[in-house]
């Protein structure tokens, strides 16, 4: 990997943040060069969320990523907004619960993932965004466990160091899926 | 790199300050920069500092005055219409000379305008941050990292020259993670004998003013002021250079504009256009003699912007229109993208090298 | 013997204001009160922008001049530099306190700031030469207001102790007059509670104090203290508009 560009989107409230700083902070664990970048402002509440994540093993230039090479969409208006901005040979993967429709382009390689009924039947209603985080990471062949791990501690508060667990748990479901 | 966190932009500033030894900050909440209030708020009562939520940007800039008048570090932040409310207290800070830090997370305007990402305060950043003759030291980061380090470096300044540092970020600057370290050395703050701390009863009065009725006597403190701005211009400027040293075309850009010319720079540079950067740190004072000696060097300047085009007016003057200067911009909280940055480097190309 | 002398905390600087000013009185009644209480040394004054605009050459204590109407603010940020020392107090005008200053004044009465603010309302812009003032008094005769102050067109003037009574926050509210010896006796006993409040930490300590203007006026200084009686009480009357530390005794 020389340098990879994430866009995370979907709705506010389905941890889209969330998953973007894992990721970011798993790069930092790893030894790479990141940066993270969130939408901001009204479209926050209620409306449609995203972030850029950029992992690379040179300096981070712009932080703003306009062609992702991997897209994670959790919803129908972030797939229509950008399936057409992926980078030509980049990944896309969606939550195929919540998104009935297919991918059009022919040019990307696309995971169709149930995260939000997948999360239901796992009792872990909250966290479809990590499930589709731990594919994305098995297709990378990048699920290292000693630095999900760390990266895990890094974003969940000391306060709430339980949910770590449940966390994994979800990534391990989405990367067998 | 594992010491390293991350951290927003916004957070980092507000922990410098911390760690430079600031504990008294007044701030208003508005986007996007509210992080580093929310930020005091939540640090400053468990290191016995004050933060206070003040009933407008002008009460705010008047309490960084008061607590400046008393030698202490002290800082306020804002985004771009708050700012235009602090412009009064910042001509007062001027006039008083007292040491202040003073944050500014552009939004895109005029008016109430919007909140995404601008650098069209620039104007009044570096030329008019209010009435009468004054400047401020203006830092521009383009890391988060720097955000933190110039912060650190504001204070220092401030105090050294008793007057404002303003850091001049963008509501992307504001709102990014990087990797950030805040392990600094922090120099010890200045001894400041014109502070009104008290007379103990055992000194003459000390009077912190910027009223001065009889002219001879206001002309004097401004030309005093203006020898002190003179050594920093010779002294204290800051900037970048990428890829100049065998450069046909230079970009002028700064903060997040510059980060984005970098991606397109490499890629010019794979079509084998001959193009580097100049990224001013300082924008007051403004790194003259690098866009100076670069004039000689190369057949054009890419002024690129998120403003009308406001730093072209001196890239024009420091490189003294030796050669021309052109502006690749967007505005009202656009960003410019890596390919139109790029496009404007190939349409430069085609004039040749110099 | 020594039976009259200057007080410590005035410096020897030849004070700006015209004759029959009452400034002149309220400036020395302060520096009394900060001889009394002994707190020259740790005291900072904050002078306004308006007639009393040079104070800061007045007062011998460490002094700052803040912008037009943002002295509480600034006094706001020296007393929150050093709460436990630092003894505070802001001297302001009604164009400084009322108009321009209105949000300062409203918002440090509301958190009970712990300084002392010493208002002088004597119903005109003085240093600008008569104009209107947020306290100039309905049909009052000003450059701004040539025809009287007609309140369908420009309003009311505004009670400033009346109104901030009506906030949870302020510690002690008071408006005094200085027009003959009883009543500046009187004043100087109020603003010696507003400073002894602030040693107290009980808070934000205003003290009103009727003055008169007698060259903007258009009077002599004689009519001037007789126009305060006649005009001024009426509108203003004198007394105590809050005081919450006597509140809780009675209660």
């Amino acid at each position: 990997m020389a340098t990879k560009q994430f866009l995370f989107s979907g709705f506010g409230g389905q941890g889209i943040l969330f998953s973007g700083k894992f990721m970011a902070y798993k790069g930092l664990i790893d030894g790479k060069q990141v940066s993270w970048l969130p939408s901001y402002g009204p479209e926050m509440r209620g409306g449609t969320a995203s972030c850029s994540v950029i992992v690379s093993d040179e300096p981070v230039g712009s932080p703003i990523v306009s062609k992702p090479d991997v897209l994670i969409a959790m919803n129908l208006p972030s797939l229509d907004k950008y399936e057409s901005t992926v980078a030509k040979g980049g990944m896309i993967f969606l939550d195929s619960s919540l998104i009935e429709r297919k991918v059009e382009r022919d040019d990307v390689s696309v995971f169709y993932i149930p995260a939000t009924r997948l999360a239901g039947e796992n009792g872990m209603p909250t966290l479809a965004n990590m499930i589709i985080v731990g594919k994305v990471l098995k297709e990378l062949s990048d699920f290292a466990p000693e630095s999900v791990d760390a990266a895990l501690a890094k974003v969940i508060s000391a306060k709430r160091a339980d949910m770590a667990d449940i966390n994994r748990k979800a990534m391990q479901i989405g990367a067998a899926n | 790199m594992a010491d390293k966190v991350l951290m927003k932009g916004n957070e980092a500033i507000a922990e410098a300050a911390i760690v430079a030894g600031c504990r008294h900050y007044f701030g208003y909440p508005i986007t996007p920069q509210t992080e580093i209030a929310a930020y005091m708020a939540k640090r400053m009562p468990k290191i016995g500092g004050c933060f206070l939520q003040a009933e407008s940007e002008i009460a705010a800039i008047n309490m960084v005055y008061g607590v400046a008048s008393t030698g202490k570090r002290v800082m306020t932040s804002s985004s771009s219409p708050g700012i235009s409310l602090k412009g009064e207290g910042l001509s007062y800070l001027a006039g008083a000379d007292l040491p202040a830090l003073v944050v500014n997370v552009q939004r895109g305007g005029p008016g109430l305008g919007g909140i995404q990402p601008s650098q069209s305060d620039y104007f009044q950043a570096t030329k008019a941050g209010g009435h009468g003759d004054f400047r401020m030291i203006v830092l521009a980061p383009a890391s988060v990292q720097e955000m933190a380090d110039l912060t650190v470096k504001g204070f220092e300044l401030a105090d050294k020259y008793r007057m404002t540092s303003m850091i001049l970020a963008d509501g992307t600057m504001g709102q990014m993670m990087e990797p950030v370290s805040l392990d600094f050395e922090v120099a010890p703050a200045a001894e400041k004998p014109w502070a009104t701390t008290g007379t103990k009863m055992e000194r003459e009065h000390n009077i912190v003013n910027s009223l001065f009725l009889v002219p001879e006597e206001l002309e004097k403190s401004n030309f005093e002021r203006y020898e002190r701005y003179k050594y920093i211009e010779e002294n204290e400027c800051m900037w970048e250079e990428y890829l100049m040293e065998d450069a046909d075309i230079c970009i002028a850009a700064f903060g997040i504009a510059a980060r984005v010319s970098k991606n397109a720079i490499v890629e010019a540079r794979k079509q084998g256009i001959k193009v580097g950067l100049i990224r001013p740190i300082t924008l007051w004072p403004f790194p003259t003699k690098a866009f100076a000696a670069a004039a000689d060097k190369v057949s054009q300047f890419i002024s690129v912007e998120l403003s009308m085009g406001q730093m072209i007016e001196d890239v024009r003057l420091a490189s003294g229109c030796k050669v021309p200067v052109t502006l690749c911009n967007r505005a009202g909280g656009m960003i410019p993208s890596p390919e139109q940055v790029l496009d404007a480097i190939i349409e430069a190309a085609k004039g040749g090298a110099k | 013997m020594v039976v009259f002398d200057k007080p410590h905390a005035l410096t020897d600087a030849p004070m700006h204001y015209c004759p029959g000013c009452t400034h002149g009185i309220v400036h020395r009644l302060v520096a009394e009160v900060i001889d009394e209480l002994g707190i020259e040394g740790r005291t900072i004054g904050v002078a306004p922008v308006g007639c009393s605009v040079m104070a800061y050459n007045y007062f011998n204590c460490d002094m700052i001049e803040a912008a037009h109407g943002r002295a509480p603010a600034v006094a706001t940020g020296v007393k929150r530099a050093d709460p436990e020392n630092h003894v505070v107090f802001t001297y302001q005008g009604d164009g400084d306190l009322a108009s321009i200053g209105m949000a300062e004044t409203v918002h440090s009465a509301a958190r009970n700031e712990n300084i002392t603010v010493i208002f002088i309302n004597n119903a005109i812009y003085g240093m600008t030469g008569g104009q209107m003032a947020p306290t100039s008094l309905p049909g009052q005769v000003t450059q701004t207001s040539p025809y009287g102050r007609d309140v369908n067109h420009c309003g009311y003037p505004v009670k400033v102790c009346e109104m901030l009574s009506k906030l949870d926050g302020p510690e002690y509210l008071e408006r005094v007059t200085v027009n003959n010896v009883k009543n500046i006796k009187n004043a100087k006993k109020a603003i010696k509670k507003a400073f002894q409040n602030q040693l107290d930490g009980k808070g934000f300590s205003l003290v009103e104090v009727v003055s008169s203007c007698p060259t903007n006026w258009g009077m002599t200084p004689k009519q001037a203290l007789e126009w305060i009686d006649e005009k001024m009480i009426p509108y203003y009357p004198l007394g105590v508009y809050k005081d919450r530390s006597a509140e809780k005794e009675e209660a």
